[in-house]
């Protein structure tokens, strides 16, 4: 397929292609209008920069190293590179885009802060920035999650969170979402939703990407130090809505010869019926605010996906990555949860890092891809795994 | 002439618009919902399209939308249930819903199967204005369908007028910012009824929003054309073992 260059961007009313918009209702409209009018404007003023740029590096600890994974590269016959966002405070790139909306937050003058998540790495993350700036914050998350992710639930609540359970649909990540945007609804004045992924309706997706993107800023530069060159042959990230793949792509999106590869869950496997992987099961559709593709039922009901991994168990994919499917631009894989499993104990063992599961997902493709010899392979290592020591528990 | 323009032709005061989800409390219980409410003194009938993801709607809506679905409904089982409903309904239907169900069965399809069983309008909250002005707007219009909009206490004037420029039917004013069935003061809001009032739009006005009683549709239609009742009504079929009886006991106490 080819592929044209430079329309990777998003177009003024929110699309990627085909995919993208803003479809709210109309209680919504005058807070996304105002992101949408406000965000690029703020984002690139010098002032907002300087504080971003001195709170990623002295309180989310960036650069993250871009380390050469030696033993891994041995193995695959590449030259590999992990980039460390495990090694970001509270222990993945979340924080990098809640580090900017609370900083976004406050120049709009909002008092208060909503957030959903899923296995609770988002909701940390913005529990952690509002406690840093002294600002109320209620997070959204599923009945089931709040069950199966017991300490980050605690270290929401540690640092002054309201944990609201989500007790409506299925109970899971995609409700917390639904739970935090009604709860947007009826609190239209001083509260700003920050969003953990590139999903919702326009601003949201490219907001979060650009956020994000510190994290191929920095690939760049260091890997010209490393081989001379800024442009690897290969960036992998896993995706649920893709946040990091979206940050670890996003100054590559033009560069045709850096090929870009997605990582979705495959759960118990592709058709099993219990899967997350969105490309291979979804059709376009509207959920949370944009048109993407959605895994749905032949009556555009929504499909609880599955995934071993919280952080990758969602229905839908943003729309950039969307159209990166489409278009041919990005190449979508999948790996299943046992996979993803061996993968976090394979790494473990041979690098001395322990992934987060939805990280693993990543590593997985790596046995799947024909790498050449002077390929130069960049893995963005998302998370820490040490939330998902009670599943990892199991398998030892 | 479209019955919702006849409708607001006869009857400029107190329109009493009630919402029932479509396959609630059971999947075949539309018919007898619909003859009830006719019967017990309701203008106009909104039926709500089930949706695994009903943002805009408070907890009452959104179980009676899981009841729904697990019942079995869907946007062709509706369109089967409505075949003849015009043999014995005569007031005005509207359908509510999100667009994604929509989208999967078909705008096209959508809009001929809704004109073919009698269907005067659609609200789908979920739809901004720019998606349709772009992409929709032809397709209900060729079917005689008119297309709803919602405005709230925060949209402006310039938007109001807008929004009234495209929308058709009569215009949804959403009580005070807020998911369905909130419990909100309707009688604080009487400055934006009367400002709506004052703008002298194209369109008849609504009330929708944490109307449930006779004193909220009466404080709401002070200003304006009518009311729109939703979760209290739902709430008041949950468990009911007589649809006719709960009907006719609710709307009494909403209009006598």
């Amino acid at each position: 397929m080819t592929v044209q260059q430079n329309n990777f961007s998003v177009d003024t009313h929110g699309y990627y292609g085909d995919f993208g918009g803003a479809f709210i209702p109309e209680m919504l409209y005058p807070n996304v209008k105002q992101l949408q009018e406000q965000y690029l404007q703020i984002m690139s003023d010098p002032s907002f920069q300087e504080s971003f740029q001195q709170l990623l590096k002295d309180y989310v600890g960036r650069p993250t190293p871009l380390f050469f994974a030696e033993r891994l590269s041995q193995k695959h016959g590449a030259s590999i590179y992990l980039k460390r966002e495990d090694l970001c405070h509270t222990g993945a790139h979340k924080i990098n885009n809640t580090i900017g909306q609370i900083l976004l937050a406050e120049r709009l003058g909002k008092k208060r802060i909503i957030a959903e998540t899923g296995a609770g790495q988002h909701g940390v993350a913005t529990a952690t920035v509002c406690a840093l700036k002294g600002v109320e914050c209620i997070v959204y998350m599923g009945e089931k999650d709040i069950e199966r992710q017991a300490p980050n639930v605690a270290r929401m609540k540690m640092l002054g969170a309201k944990v609201v359970p989500a007790v409506s649909g299925s109970k899971t990540l995609k409700d917390a979402t639904n739970e935090a945007i009604r709860d947007w609804i009826n609190n239209p004045v001083d509260t700003h939703y920050i969003i953990g992924s590139v999903v919702g309706p326009h601003p949201y997706p490219d907001m979060v990407a650009k956020f994000q993107s510190v994290i191929s800023e920095e690939i760049k530069k260091q890997l010209i130090e490393k081989t001379g060159s800024p442009y690897p042959t290969h960036v992998i990230a896993c995706v649920g809505g893709g946040s990091n793949a979206a940050g670890a792509f996003y100054h590559f999106l033009d560069d045709l010869s850096v090929k870009l590869v997605a990582v979705e869950a495959a759960g118990c496997g592709i058709a099993s019926g219990m899967s997350a992987a969105t490309t291979q099961l979804g059709k376009p559709g509207i959920l949370h605010g944009s048109k993407s593709l959605l895994m749905q039922t032949n009556d555009g009901q929504v499909i609880e996906p599955h995934s071993i991994s919280a952080g990758l168990d969602y229905p839908g994919i943003g729309p950039l990555h969307a159209h990166l499917f489409k278009s041919g631009r990005g190449t979508f894989m999948s790996a299943t949860d046992e996979q993803a499993l061996q993968s976090a104990f394979e790494i473990s063992r041979t690098e001395g890092i322990i992934p987060a599961l939805e990280t693993a997902h990543a590593f997985s493709v790596l046995n799947d891809i024909h790498f050449e010899k002077t390929d130069v392979v960049v893995i963005c290592l998302s998370g820490r795994g040490d939330k998902d020591l009670d599943t990892y528990m199991k398998y030892l | 002439m479209n019955r919702i323009d006849s409708l607001f032709k006869q009857k400029k005061q107190s329109v009493l618009n009630v919402y029932c989800t479509a396959g609630y409390p059971q999947l075949n219980s539309m018919v007898e919902v619909l003859s009830s409410l006719q019967e017990n003194g309701a203008d106009i009938i909104e039926i709500g399209m089930p949706y695994s993801d009903p943002l805009a709607d408070g907890p009452v809506i959104q179980q009676s939308n899981m009841v729904a679905l697990e019942n079995g409904m869907s946007i062709p089982v509706l369109f089967e249930q409505l075949k003849n409903i015009r043999s014995t309904i005569h007031l005005p239907i509207i359908l509510m819903g999100y667009m994604n169900p929509i989208l999967q069965f078909g705008l096209k399809n959508f809009c001929e199967a809704a004109a073919a069983v009698g269907v005067d309008g659609v609200i789908l909250p979920d739809l901004p204005m720019y998606e349709f002005e772009n992409d929709y707007q032809p397709l209900f219009d060729e079917h005689g369908l008119k297309f709803i909009f919602l405005v709230t206490p925060e949209t402006g004037e310039e938007r109001i007028r807008k929004i009234d420029s495209l929308c058709s039917g009569f215009l949804y004013a959403v009580s005070s910012s807020s998911t369905t069935g909130n419990n909100k003061a309707i009688a604080d809001q009487s400055t934006y009824f009367k400002r709506l009032k004052e703008m002298q739009l194209n369109n008849p006005i609504l009330v929708g929003f944490g109307i449930k009683d006779k004193e909220t549709f009466q404080s709401a239609c002070q200003y304006t054309n009518g009311a729109i009742i939703g979760s209290a009504y739902i709430k008041s079929l949950e468990g009911s073992t007589n649809i006719q009886l709960s009907t006719k006991e609710f709307l009494n106490n909403v209009l006598t």
